[in-house]
């Protein structure tokens, strides 16, 4: 509802950030020389990974967080006629569609922004879709995890500890195949979700190298899986005493 | 004001109820984490179809835990709850069809409109796009919010919020409304609405059942009270049979003056009470302008008394029954102290 109420604001909380990292990583750099001007090529889906997932996650998180804890509007939807599950599943399909929304957003904003603007040639359209409609619902997998298991009180900090190493170490401004001079810490990337999303975003857009194709669809709904069982079974813990 | 729960078309809302019994309580009991405190020890109760029932309670009674088992929120650690037949532990759904509540604190959608809100939990309970609109009007129009439907509930007044609650919880026709504490805070003119809403909602054979702490109204409105504390029921009755447990004050008071023609009588008034069988005790409360007033407490025959008053050369111009409120029988239950 506040995508129609408040679109400006809706805009600015999904859409700022990954201007901003399109823009200077993929613009800024490679004009002062910092970076190679295909850059922007490698970032873009890893960029459209992080939104629909982030986006995702934190419509799911802070409404749900403040639901429960103060205005008790969930309640009511408790109510409805429907098993209590079924109240998550409902929260988490909305968040997604907005993370789908925002992700797919970034595309014009990209041919604007971007030295080379859009390249789209080889994209497999299917693909690309599949893979961030999986990591919105992913996001909202996580974020209802979140929103279940973190006191109100704490919310600030659960959003900074865990917002900044998922950003940070889900492949989004690097490929995943790269990091094998690092191995420790591509093992780590393996646990974060955004990971097979940025990396299955790049294999069907068709730029730059990627991780192994069978690994993508797996890590993705096996994300959806665990975070979805712990998430569901934290929101009937909450909603049912 | 009228409040329609019948379904013109039949296709939206709860079946008719099934069962005599619209809520049967038995046993329940409910703990909170493996050693918490033990909120519900042994509640028993049932509220027949179309009846008004009261649950009173001081705060943390066990009243809030008792509408939440009902409602599907909380599961019981022991006995059993049916609604109109259903347990509620295992068929939550059709549970949940058939009930309403209009919760202790607002729980409005703020970021939608009051025809929002309205039209969002029609939806949930299968209302078609057209239906739930037009239904959603017909109950703001019955609220009084007709013309408000498009503003922002985070404008609404504390009355108009909980009128806008009201309209939300009867969209689906509900069998079974509870009402959790609605009065608290809210204005005369709001109290007196939602009071004619619940006796209208009755003849319609809606079942009521309400959570109070407000005396007046339990009395007013109850067909039935029970009066928990502790977690346990300690009395049930009507208003009427809760107020005769106050042991003190079951008894009359009369209004005397000394008749014209005295004749042989003493004028007493007081010694005629307390020659009256049944009178445990009996006081003059007031002397007024040649008026006696006197109490007489305990299993008393008026009309014995008014003939020994008669005799005693006094003319009555006033008896009445003494009842104490209810708020003496649940002070007198629960006792004063804080909690």
């Amino acid at each position: 509802m506040t995508v129609r109420r408040e679109p400006g604001g809706f805009l600015a909380q999904a859409l700022l950030q990954p201007i901003f990292f399109l823009f200077i990583f993929g613009r800024v750099l490679p004009e002062i020389g910092q970076a190679q001007g295909s850059y922007g090529n490698l970032l873009l889906p890893g960029v459209m990974a992080l939104t629909a997932i982030t986006v995702s996650l934190q419509n799911v998180a802070l409404p749900l967080v403040i639901e429960f804890s103060f205005t008790k509007e969930i309640e009511d939807r408790l109510l409805a006629p429907l098993p209590a599950w079924a109240v998550g599943v409902e929260k988490i399909v909305h968040a997604a569609l907005r993370g789908i929304f925002s992700a797919f957003v970034l595309l014009p904003i990209a041919a604007l922004v971007l030295p080379d603007g859009l390249q789209l040639g080889g994209a497999n359209w299917p693909a690309l879709i599949g893979v961030i409609l999986g990591g919105a619902i992913a996001g909202g997998c996580v974020g209802l995890v979140m929103g279940t298991i973190v006191p109100a009180n704490k919310i600030n900090i659960a959003f900074a500890v865990i917002l900044t190493p998922l950003l940070f170490t889900g492949a989004t401004f690097y490929p995943w195949e790269s990091l094998d001079s690092l191995r420790w810490f591509q093992v780590v990337t393996l646990l974060n979700p955004l990971t097979y999303v940025s990396e299955g975003a790049r294999a069907a857009i068709g730029t730059g190298e990627h991780m192994a194709t069978w690994a993508i669809p797996l890590g993705i709904v096996g994300s959806i899986a665990v975070f979805g069982t712990v998430g569901l079974l934290g929101f009937r813990r909450r909603a049912i005493d | 004001m009228a409040v329609s729960t019948a379904s013109p078309t039949g296709s939206f809302g709860p079946p008719p109820p099934t069962t005599a019994g619209a809520i049967v309580v038995e046993g329940l009991r409910k703990r909170y984490g493996s050693d918490g405190p033990e909120a519900v020890k042994g509640i028993d109760f049932s509220v027949a179809q179309g009846e008004i029932f009261g649950l009173l309670g001081p705060n943390g009674a066990g009243k809030t835990t008792t509408i939440g088992v009902i409602t599907t929120r909380v599961r019981p650690t022991g006995g059993r709850v049916l609604v109109d037949g259903l347990d509620v532990t295992q068929d939550q759904v059709a549970v949940k069809l058939r009930l309403a509540i209009v919760p202790q604190r607002p729980n409005l959608d703020r970021s939608l409109s009051a025809l929002e809100n309205l039209t969002f939990h029609a939806a949930y309970f299968g209302f078609s796009r057209k239906a739930r609109r037009e239904r959603a009007l017909e109950l703001l129009e019955q609220v009084g919010l007709a013309g408000r439907e498009d503003d922002r509930v985070d404008q609404y007044s504390g009355g108009m919020a909980q009128r806008l609650i009201i309209a939300r919880a009867l969209i689906h026709r509900p069998q079974i409304l509870i009402l959790d504490e609605p009065t608290t805070g809210l204005d005369p003119q709001s109290r007196l609405f939602l009071w004619d809403t619940m006796r209208d909602l009755q003849s319609r054979g809606t079942t009521l059942i309400l959570t109070t702490h407000d005396m007046a109204e339990a009395d007013q409105l109850c067909d039935r009270i029970a009066i928990v504390d502790h977690g346990e029921v300690i009395a049930l009755d009507t208003p009427r049979g809760l107020r005769k447990l106050l042991p003190s004050e079951q008894g009359v008071e009369v209004v005397v003056v000394a008749a014209g023609d005295a004749g042989t009588g003493t004028g007493d008034p007081l010694e005629a009470v307390r020659s009256t069988p049944g009178v445990e005790r009996a006081d003059v409360v007031a002397e007024a302008e040649g008026r006696t007033t006197v109490r007489a407490y305990g299993a008393v025959d008026a009309g014995d008394l008014v003939d020994r008053l008669k005799r005693a050369g006094l003319e009555l111009v006033e008896l009445r029954q003494l009842e104490g409120s209810l708020e003496d029988v649940f002070v007198h239950l629960t006792g004063r102290e804080l909690r």
